[in-house]
């Protein structure tokens, strides 16, 4: 599952990233495998997507968040 | 040398040099302003045009009272030192090259204790840099809140750095941060992150070829070898570190992902030993519920465009107060050189060549601090990053991003400062279209002369009883520069190659009060970029203006203005045969020539050689308009001087047929001229600096030209 599949108020945790770009860029804001992210918002038409992580939110397009692996919170 | 002469050098000139390091948003800059007051510098670093602000203060020791002189670097906002944007790569360059000129010799982290992990990870990694190195905790106040404590000696015996909590709104533990840094602060000792054993030969031998403080310092520098140019190495230094590559290969893509986790790992562990958690909040804070409303994806959008009206309304109405008041000082200042200094060349240079153009700028402050004003206000806010993410979709569909629109925004007071704010935008391609399209964006200096031509051929009625038409019009011209930078964006984007995979990864900061002191310091330097970057030009012109209409090639403009000196002499200074030799003159002079020269480029626009010379005038600042339009008509006109611009050009007379020369289809089309043309050297100067090359700003010009000509050619031909 991607974190773009996600609808608006539901979580999951972080598995993997399928884009090694995108990756090193979202680690470095402290998107880490294992962390729970929770889809807050989506902006008109769907993109950007406003996630929430660690008590702080980012903004990511839909591409961004196609490349997040997600898990569900078991 | 004596040793005398070496201390006290030593005391006099030498500055510690001290560096701020950051998040985006973590107050770096109120702590800036803190620590330096308004005695800061706003410069560019080498090379680019990454603004590299600097403060220089004295900090006193509270034991002896001894004084220390510090520099205060102001590095812009990242989070890690790879970097992703223009303003990115300064951090990275600073702190690896020992040799830049910037490089600092102690490095404050600020930490923003509301998000510990990921400020500590940049913390980390400047750590193992081995500069020497202190945090600054801030935001405290908002973690206890949270319900969350931090054992500073605990972070500090993990870290092996010195740990100051300040507060940078309310100036709390400041004191203790510069009795720090008047100590001697050490250089770290252990590695957060180990890197020798990663890859020994090749770290070891560039540490060793380049003369690095730390291992760490060269895995950054191999990340970027192919920046190693903008690097202050000897070629030598640089050969051998190449080659210490090619030997030694290594992924470096994998390794990066590797340190950022194992970096996290070990700050993980740390906050476990160091953070106390207590019961956690769940109910909604006050920012989740303010963005039901403001980041809603229909009213959300509604309230944006609410908010953008206000603003242009607000600057229209409370500039025109103090703008009224500079162009009336201006002109008490004028009449009082003219009437007490000797008349003659200089005087005449004074008054109508420098003073005019000093005035022509001034005048323009008001306009540009209050819409500046609005928009530091709704960045400090964090209004901003929510509005970037609210258009970003749209802004997409241009070729644009949604940082795109705070350039935008800014581009309606001032192309150049506009054009500066377009580095956050990570994607070359995203920022170069931002950059082409922002000068069509109608700027304040567009406004005297709209402002002038609406007067002379709009009526002054109003629609439905209550809006008035010329208003409309102004309008309508902004919404019409909008309007092309957006369909240019939709066409440029055709032609520009993605270099490299665009992105869009932001922060949206939880909202603040403003913080006033920032905003004001924010303002003060807007107005300082305009005043002597577009200043200096705008005042050359002036001058330049002022000696081709008061001199012409050949013999007739000297006869001419002995003719006139003579008339003058006799004091029949209203005499109606002096105004029409004054006519002529202009019609001789080099400016005069000029007009004529274009005229016939400038005839199916329904132009004359009068407007001509505006045209060229205003070539490099297109606020020099309304400038040459009141010397040629003051020049021309047989009645006295009372008249203002707009009287003495609606009085034209166009020869051939017989009417008013300011009709609707010239108006419109003068109008339309003006906002589309490229008519700001400063602006070319800036895109040529961020751009790195002339090639741009050419092509701006060339295309910014032709679509002013096209669509003024329409508009005449059209109207009449």
């Amino acid at each position: 599952m991607r974190l773009s599949n996600l609808l608006k108020g539901e979580s999951a945790i972080i598995d993997s990233f399928n884009d090694e770009v995108i990756k090193q860029k979202l680690l470095e804001m402290g998107c880490l495998p294992g962390e729970t992210i929770t889809v807050d918002r989506f902006a008109p038409f769907g993109c950007p997507i406003a996630i929430r992580l660690n008590g702080s939110t980012l903004g990511i397009r839909f591409d961004e968040a196609e490349a997040i692996v997600v898990k569900p919170i078991l | 040398m004596s040793s005398f002469d070496s201390s006290n050098s030593a005391s006099l000139k030498r500055y510690v040099k001290v560096a701020l390091a950051g998040n985006p948003n973590s107050g770096k800059s109120s702590l800036f302003n803190v620590l330096t007051g308004l005695n800061q510098k706003v410069a560019n670093f080498p090379g680019v045009t990454v603004e590299k602000k600097t403060g220089r203060c004295k900090f006193y020791n509270s034991n002896t009272g001894a004084p220390t002189s510090f520099e205060i670097i102001d590095l812009p906002g990242t989070y890690s030192l790879y970097p992703k944007s223009p303003d990115e790569r300064i951090p990275f360059e600073v702190l690896c090259d020992p040799l830049n000129e910037s490089h600092p010799d102690i490095v404050i982290v600020l930490v923003d204790a509301t998000n510990l992990k990921r400020s500590l990870f940049l913390a980390s990694q400047i750590i193992d840099l081995k500069i020497p190195c202190v945090l600054a905790l801030n935001m405290m106040d908002l973690m206890k809140k949270q319900m969350m404590t931090v054992k500073l000696e605990e972070l500090e015996r993990r870290l092996g750095v010195r740990t100051v909590s300040i507060n940078a709104r309310n100036e709390e533990g400041i004191e203790e941060l510069k009795q720090v840094l008047l100590s001697s602060v050490p250089v770290p000792i252990n590695d957060v992150f180990e890197t020798t054993s990663l890859a020994p030969k090749l770290l070891g031998g560039l540490s060793v070829a380049l003369a690095l403080q730390s291992d760490y310092t060269a895995l950054q520098i191999a990340h970027h070898m192919d920046a190693i140019d903008s690097f202050h190495f000897t070629v030598e230094q640089k050969k051998i570190a190449l080659e210490c590559l090619r030997q030694n290969p290594i992924d470096l893509d994998k390794l990066k992902s590797f340190e950022t986790l194992e970096r996290y790992k070990v700050i993980q562990e740390i906050l476990l030993h160091a953070v106390s958690k207590g019961e956690q909040t769940k109910k909604n804070t006050a920012s989740q519920i303010i963005d039901k409303f403001l980041m809603h994806p229909f009213w959300g959008n509604v309230i944006f465009l609410f908010i953008l009206f206000l603003i242009f309304q607000a600057i229209f109405t409370l500039a025109e107060f103090p703008m009224n008041f500079i162009d009336q000082t201006f002109t008490n200042i004028s009449d009082f050189f003219r009437e007490n200094l000797p008349a003659g060349v200089l005087n005449d240079l004074l008054v109508n060549g420098v003073l005019a153009g000093v005035g022509g700028i001034v005048i323009f402050i008001p306009q540009i601090a209050i819409l500046f004003l609005f928009i530091a206000i709704l960045e400090d806010t964090g209004y901003m990053a929510r509005v970037s993410f609210l258009m970003d979709k749209l802004m997409r569909k241009f070729g644009l991003n949604g940082r795109s629109v705070i350039p935008l925004i800014s581009g309606s007071a001032c192309a150049v400062p506009a054009i500066l704010s377009t580095r956050t935008i990570g994607s070359w391609r995203e920022r170069l279209i931002t950059i082409f399209v922002t000068p069509l964006m109608s700027c304040s200096a567009r406004l005297p002369v709209y402002t002038l031509l609406i007067a002379l051929v709009v009526p002054q009625k109003m629609l439905f009883g209550f809006i008035g038409l010329q208003g409309v019009v102004m309008m309508s011209l902004y919404l019409i520069g909008f309007l092309a930078a957006l369909a240019s964006a939709a066409l440029f984007k055709n032609f520009i190659k993605q270099k490299e995979k665009a992105y869009f990864i932001m922060e949206i900061p939880v909202y603040r009060m403003p913080r006033w002191k920032n905003i004001i310091y924010s303002i003060v330097e807007k107005v300082r970029i305009f005043l002597f970057d577009a200043g200096k030009i705008i005042i050359a012109i002036s001058i330049v203006l002022w000696f081709l209409s008061s001199r012409g090639p050949g013999n007739t403009f000297d006869t001419l203005e002995k003719q006139a000196m003579e008339l003058s002499l006799q004091g029949n200074t209203e005499n109606p045969q002096l105004y029409s030799i004054q006519s002529k003159m202009l019609e001789a002079s080099y400016a005069g020539k000029l007009g004529h020269l274009i005229e016939p480029a400038i005839r199916p626009l329904g132009f004359d050689w009068k407007i001509g010379i505006a045209l060229v005038t205003s070539f490099a600042a297109r606020e020099v308009f309304v400038g040459t339009m009141s010397t040629i008509y003051s020049v021309g006109q047989n009645d006295s001087d009372t008249k203002t611009v707009k009287e003495k050009m609606r009085s034209e007379i166009n020869l051939e047929t017989g009417e008013p020369r300011y009709n609707a289809a010239v108006g419109w089309s003068l109008m339309l001229f003006y906002a589309f043309a490229m008519q700001c050297m400063s602006t070319m100067a800036v895109v040529r600096r961020e751009t790195g090359s002339w090639k741009w700003p050419l092509i701006q010009f060339a295309y910014m030209s032709a679509l002013a000509w096209i669509s003024s050619f329409l508009a005449f031909q059209l109207l009449s």
